[in-house]
């Protein structure tokens, strides 16, 4: 799974152990290395995705415990003997999850480059429960930013998912 | 690599904390929730040589509410105070505050002390433990002392912290009976910092007046400012629609707030008067929920 990286003897460095979407691996990081520097360069897993890097724009959003939170905003040292969630870990065998096929069906994304951003934190809120309307959909995505497609298909997506009474659309 | 290099430390135990700021002080910085450090150090805006990390320190991962008040640690985080039934009840401007705190993937590891000491003058929090009379509870290696809210903020960015000391945690005393609170600001985004917000509290006596009125407002000055004057023209008054309109004007006439590339004065100096005007329509709303 990791790549071999040229680890740069000048840095200091600390041993972490993680498990990345429910494999458990033990690195050698720099201490200074994000963590989303760190999912992207050294596990080899490129769907985290950098966009201002400092908070803002939410494309690196994973989840690590069971919180979504801006992977370029931690260290890699912090995620010691954490578990992390990234959205490779959404589609199984090459099958789309659900949300992804929403995605998908509802032309929420063009050129892609927030999709994962948003994926890993709609994952965290569905599991925290149900969204129900179109304001909730919204608030949901009110913490990532897409500046091609504009979010009423991503809203469309959400709306199409069913709902635990067995309805799709959710509330209109 | 983004940030410059740095030591980074991550003890378990307070007294290792303190340990290491005694040690390396100017040098160093703590590292809680990281949503406000963690940028400054992608940007290089700062180059600590160390970085104490304080995430694994269990102590300082609680909050608890007493008769007395709410004492929130160091590393308690803004969201588990904000999903917190029993904070809501005690403190509802507090957790109105929290939930107008960035989005949920900042507040999963932001944390109120961090706020706190960030000092950042457009934040919620500031103004809100001002008109809490909050105190903050500060450690050193060698001392321990505690800080009125009021005598925290020193500018922009810049709190009575010395280098050496932790703000370990934050004690909120319980409202009196029948004391309401109310926070509202204005941002161009829902998220952003504000371009102005206010926190309002009072106390609706058996006469059916606001007393102790403290009106605290955020993102006009380089610190929390408190607005004195308008304290005044409200305390003892009904709240009535001629008193909302009196403060308004008050506010518009006497503010002189900065200037900043987010908007104008002229901008800030009228919106303020609007904000403190709706905070405190919101209070008499309550005056009914408090039975007076």
């Amino acid at each position: 799974m990791s790549e071999a990286v040229e680890l740069d003897p000048a840095e200091a460095k600390m041993w972490i152990t993680v498990t990345i979407n429910g494999s458990k691996g033990t690195y050698l990081v720099d201490q200074r290395l994000t963590l989303a520097d760190f999912i992207r360069k050294q596990v080899g897993l490129p769907g985290t995705h950098l966009g201002c890097e400092h908070g803002s724009c939410g494309a690196c959003t994973i989840i690590m415990g069971d919180k979504a939170v801006r992977s370029c905003l931690l260290l890699a040292a912090q995620a010691d003997r954490e578990s992390i969630e990234t959205v490779e870990s959404l589609a199984e065998d090459g099958v789309l999850s659900p949300l992804q096929e929403a995605f998908h069906a509802n032309h929420a994304l063009q050129c892609g480059y927030c999709t994962s951003g948003f994926l890993m934190s709609l994952v965290a809120r569905l599991r925290e429960g149900p969204i129900e309307s179109e304001a909730q959909a919204r608030e949901a995505l009110s913490g990532n930013i897409c500046r091609c497609t504009g979010y009423t298909g991503m809203v469309a997506a959400l709306m199409s998912l069913p709902t635990p009474n067995g309805q799709s659309g959710g509330a209109q | 690599m983004k940030p410059s290099r740095f030591i980074y430390h991550a003890p378990t135990q307070i007294e290792e904390v303190l340990d290491l700021l005694w040690e390396y002080g100017d040098e160093a910085k703590i590292l809680a929730g990281g949503q406000s450090l963690m940028p400054m150090l992608n940007f290089r805006l700062l180059a600590p040589a160390h970085l104490i990390d304080i995430n694994r320190v269990k102590a300082l991962n609680q909050y608890s509410l007493s008769d007395s008040g709410l004492t929130i640690s160091a590393l308690a985080r803004h969201r588990d105070l904000e999903l917190s039934p029993e904070v809501e009840l005690a403190y509802p401007i507090l957790h109105e505050g929290l939930t107008n705190i960035a989005h949920v993937q900042i507040r999963n590891r932001g944390t109120i002390c961090g706020s706190l000491a960030h000092a950042d003058s457009a934040a919620e929090l500031p103004s809100i433990m001002m008109a809490l009379d909050g105190q903050m509870n500060v450690r050193s290696k060698s001392s321990r002392r505690i800080v009125p809210a009021g005598e925290f903020f020193r500018f922009h960015l810049t709190s009575d912290l010395d280098s050496t000391e932790l703000l370990e945690s934050v004690f909120i005393p319980s409202m009196k009976r029948n004391s309401v609170g109310a926070f509202d600001e204005v941002t161009r985004r829902k998220g952003d910092f504000a371009l102005v917000g206010a926190a309002v509290v009072g106390t609706w006596s058996e006469r059916g007046t606001i007393e102790d009125c403290r009106i605290v407002c955020s993102g006009v000055a380089p610190t929390p400012l408190r607005l004195l004057e308008a304290e005044e023209l409200v305390s003892g008054t009904d709240l009535s629609e001629e008193v909302l309109v009196a403060v308004q004007q008050l506010v518009m006439e006497s503010l002189e707030p900065t200037e900043d590339v987010h908007t104008s004065a002229q901008y800030r100096k009228k919106v303020t008067g609007v904000v403190v005007r709706r905070g405190l329509a919101r209070l008499a709303e309550q005056r009914s929920v408090v039975n007076v």
